[in-house]
């Protein structure tokens, strides 16, 4: 195979930091190609610069033997390369055909264009109806349209950036499968991700990125997904070690909790049931867009819900707000992390006082309502010894973080109050392994210690990892509870497609 | 070629800045303006900004006045800023003035000729209390049908002055005044009267309140969980409801406190320097005073430090009208001007300006092609390394 695209000493310098320093590597003609890498090690600087978004501050790239430099992503697209992003910029009121000819500069007739999106749709596996609204589409589907959208500008290199954060395990395989034909056309993949073991089966080579440099290339067949996350860290990786306590008495009882969403584009909750007992983790498996930021705010006290429907204890608290059920002791710790979780703005120690006031007694006894500044400090700070944030100190901007320390900061804010249920969604998302791994641990001993710990994420592998027992959300519903153990990620996955693929777009 | 460029943090040193760099600019745009109306414009920054404090002829007269509007747009945009940090938005403080004066003073008046140390206190309470309910007005309709407050509480300051209107001409009319559409004057009421406590400083009882009230707001925002979720939900709605804080809660704390601090304002006023109800009782304190909480960046000693400017404005203006011979509007273009200029600064706060002295048209492979300044002053704070990674 021959060389297609040969970098060579790329280098990019933000303010602080050395995003990438040096990078070479090159990709070969109708080669899957591998970009591995923790958060922040520089794979996305890299493809923005391949992909013309960033402008290098020295290196230089050839393209089939010409230099490449592309001033802007049209520049790139015109030389042959193309991106899917991890966000989708589709509009959702427009169908797939509308939606593909707007990113167009010369867009043939609505006639035409139908024809070839169906021509390339049949040829690659991609199951897209030019003449539906995206709006109604899922992940999935609308990922496929991403796709298609590339195809139509037969495109030399095509890079995707983590495309299966949204899949479930089947649409995972058909995306591979369209990979593989377009590799063996000749299409070479600039594939980035940080799940070691699609890059084991879908990839012919990986370039792994630590700290902005090239650090190893290899044949990821021939490696194990320990060797190759040994490679990424830097480091052997503390692996979570699952519990075998005995779940005690039953902590938290959700019974026929339905709810509109706050938001328009939001999934109604539908006679949700479960129980959640002392010591055990309860995951909850699910596509993005199912239900569980609800879930959450239900949970949390941010939206109120019928009596009888949220038991903690035996005690009714579905009408009770945030603080109240701090107060007895459910707390949460929802997904995003900057603007929910988070002030971006404001220090650490306020943001400690965001959720600790109550438990923490972070705000003196009687009517005065002073803060106690001295102590917010102090519990900012145990928070932050406790779980490595790394930051100068409490002074700091939440937004100065970077997402995992802020992650752990988050997650850790909640452990020391010593909860009696603790709900967390997308504990990991984002987060580098080393963190994510610190915080899987961190609620596995949580829960060691007596706490019902219920984790809403879409990474099987970790709730795979944590959970004594998993339900499935989708379309606002959730399947009974069964226990994690022998079960399967496919058996997961089948749940999620099954139940949400026709539930979601209700 | 300029190039604006978003910083990775706010610059604090900016935020402090650029209110001055707004004033400075005023003067510079002011001095064009009385250029071109005929008028020297250092004759005219000098009437404007140093006579009425240093002028020996007039400063005797002019230097106790500073006080006496300073106190009401202070205490008026202390109220305000609270609910501006929360993002709501009471653009009525003009009307809940009134209402506190007409509320206040009625209470007065309903005990003329009564003599006692309670008759103040009770008109003080009555005031505040009057600005409070007429604000409300926009918190209830705000939460139960989510009516912008933007709109009803400025649509009331008019509804509150033609009430005002009525009133000076019907049940508030001095029976003892000849028919003039005017209330009683407070300054004949000795128990109701707001006097000035020192001679020659013009420090009444109002502005004794506005320095505590300033102290107050002072420690409410640094240490009192009701300041700490203002400035949460100011951040983040998301996060402050995550807090557990109920916005209607909120909405109506907010409103409230600011329309009994402007109804406290209004009635020392009344009872004061006025003196009387009547149509020319509002004098525009209520909307000055956003200027004058946004001038003060919304923190109390801030907004202590906008309001006597403010009102040396008032004062300058009042001064050049007759020494200069420039138009009363030019008082009124001065203020707009600052908030004019203060919100064209701002930018500066969450942006800098980065100077390109090569144009972009080169391969992009040559480093260090770009310097970079911040247009005021020296280097920003890009330095710092706390780019998240």
């Amino acid at each position: 195979m021959t060389t297609l695209l040969d970098v060579r000493g790329m280098t990019k310098a933000y303010p602080g930091v050395l995003a990438c320093d040096g990078i070479a590597f090159d990709i070969r003609e109708g080669e899957i190609h591998a970009l591995l890498g923790e958060n922040g090690a520089g794979k996305s600087t890299l493809v923005k610069m391949i992909y013309g978004l960033v402008r290098p501050d020295s290196g230089e790239m050839r393209l089939g033997g010409t230099l490449f430099a592309p001033p802007e992503p049209r520049a790139a697209l015109a030389d042959g390369v193309a991106m899917v992003f991890q966000h989708f910029s589709l509009f959702e009121a427009l169908t797939v055909a509308e939606n593909i000819a707007l990113g167009m500069d010369d867009p043939p007739n609505a006639a035409t264009l139908v024809k070839r999106i169906r021509d390339v749709s049949t040829s690659y596996g991609l199951a897209v109806d030019p003449d539906r609204i995206v709006g109604d589409l899922s992940a999935g589907e609308r990922q496929r349209v991403e796709i298609v959208r590339c195809l139509l500008q037969s495109p030399r290199i095509l890079i995707m950036d983590e495309p299966t954060s949204v899949l479930t395990p089947q649409e995972v395989a058909l995306l591979f499968r369209t990979l593989k034909t377009l590799a063996a056309e000749g299409t070479s993949i600039l594939y980035i991700s940080h799940k070691l073991e699609e890059i084991r089966i879908l990839c012919d080579r990986a370039t792994i990125l630590r700290n902005g440099q090239v650090v190893a290339t290899c044949i990821p067949a021939g490696e194990t997904a320990r060797s190759l996350a040994a490679m990424m860290v830097g480091s052997g990786l503390a692996v979570p070690e699952k519990h075998r306590a005995k779940p005690g008495e039953t902590l938290l009882e959700i019974s026929g909790l339905s709810m509109r969403s706050m938001s328009p584009f939001g999934t109604r909750l539908k006679d949700i049931t479960f129980s959640l007992r002392a010591g055990e983790v309860l995951g909850i498996a699910g596509v993005a867009g199912n239900g569980q930021d609800e879930l959450l705010l239900a949970l949390s006290g941010e939206e109120r819900s019928p009596p009888g429907t949220i038991m903690l204890a035996s005690r009714d608290v579905g009408p009770l707000g945030p603080s109240a059920r701090r107060y007895l002791g459910l707390l949460a710790a929802p997904e995003q992390r900057l603007g929910h979780a988070a002030a971006p703005d404001m220090s650490l120690s306020e943001n400690a006082l965001i959720t600790a006031a109550v438990r923490r007694r972070l705000v003196r006894r009687g009517w005065s309502g002073l803060i106690d500044w001295p102590a917010t400090d102090r519990y900012a700070h145990e928070v932050i010894t406790a779980f490595d944030v790394r930051t100068p100190g409490v002074t700091n901007a939440a937004k100065s973080l970077s997402g995992g320390n802020l992650q752990k900061f988050v997650i850790g804010r909640e452990i020391l109050q010593d909860p009696r249920v603790l709900v967390v969604n997308q504990p990991t998302w984002g987060v580098d392994a080393a963190a994510a791994a610190a915080i899987r641990i961190a609620l596995i001993e949580l829960a060691e210690q007596g706490t019902g710990v219920l984790v809403i994420s879409q990474d099987l592998d970790e709730l795979m990892e944590i959970s004594d027992s998993f339900s499935v959300i989708a379309g606002g519903r959730l399947t009974a509870p069964q226990p994690t153990r022998g079960a399967t990620v496919e058996d997961i996955g089948l749940l999620m497609g099954s139940t949400g693929a026709s539930d979601a777009a209700a | 070629m300029l190039r604006l460029e978003p910083r990775p943090e706010p610059s604090r040193r900016m935020l402090a800045l650029t209110p001055f760099a707004a004033v400075l600019l005023t003067m510079l745009a002011g001095g064009f303006l009385f250029a071109s109306l005929g008028t020297n414009p250092l004759d005219a920054i000098r009437v404007f900004f140093w006579d009425p404090l240093f002028d020996s002829t007039v400063a005797s007269y002019t230097r106790p006045q500073l006080l006496v509007k300073a106190a009401p747009l202070i205490i008026i945009a202390l109220g305000l800023s609270f609910g501006f940090r929360a993002g709501i938005w009471n653009i009525g403080a003009e009307g809940q003035f009134i209402m506190g004066a007409i509320v206040g003073g009625s209470a007065g008046l309903a005990v003329y000729p009564a003599e006692g140390v309670w008759v103040f206190p009770m008109m003080v309470a009555a005031g505040a209390l009057g600005g409070l309910l007429w604000a409300m007005i926009p918190a209830i309709l705000k939460i139960r049908f989510n009516a912008n407050e933007i709109l009803v509480s400025l649509m009331l300051v008019y509804v509150a002055f033609n009430i005002l209107a009525g009133l000076v001409t019907g049940r508030l009319r001095d029976p003892d005044g000849f028919n003039w559409p005017e209330s009683r004057n407070f300054q004949a009421y000795p128990s109701a009267h707001n006097a000035e406590l020192f001679a020659g400083t013009g420090v009444h009882v109002g502005v004794i309140v506005m320095a505590v009230l300033v102290l107050l707001c002072h420690l409410v925002l640094r240490n009192h969980i009701f300041g700490f979720h203002v400035r949460l939900a100011g951040q983040s709605r998301q996060a402050a409801r995550f807090a557990g804080i109920n916005p209607h809660v909120l909405t109506a704390l907010c409103l409230g406190l600011s329309g009994a601090f402007a109804g406290l304002a209004g009635l020392f006023e009344l009872a004061g320097p006025a003196g009387k109800l009547s149509t020319n009782f509002p004098l525009g304190y209520g909307f000055t005073a956003i200027i004058v909480a946004f001038l003060g960046r919304l923190h109390p000693i801030g907004i202590l430090l906008a309001g006597l400017l403010m009102a040396l404005t008032y004062i300058g203006g009042e001064l050049a009208q007759f020494m200069l011979n420039v138009p009363a509007a030019a008082v009124q273009v001065f203020q707009g001007m600052l908030l004019f200029f203060l919100l064209a600064v701002d930018f500066l706060v969450n942006y800098r300006i980065r100077v390109r002295l090569r144009p972009p048209e080169d391969t992009g492979a040559a480093p260090g092609t770009e310097t970079r300044g911040d247009t005021v002053n020296g280097p920003g704070p890009g330095k710092s390394g706390e780019e998240p990674a």
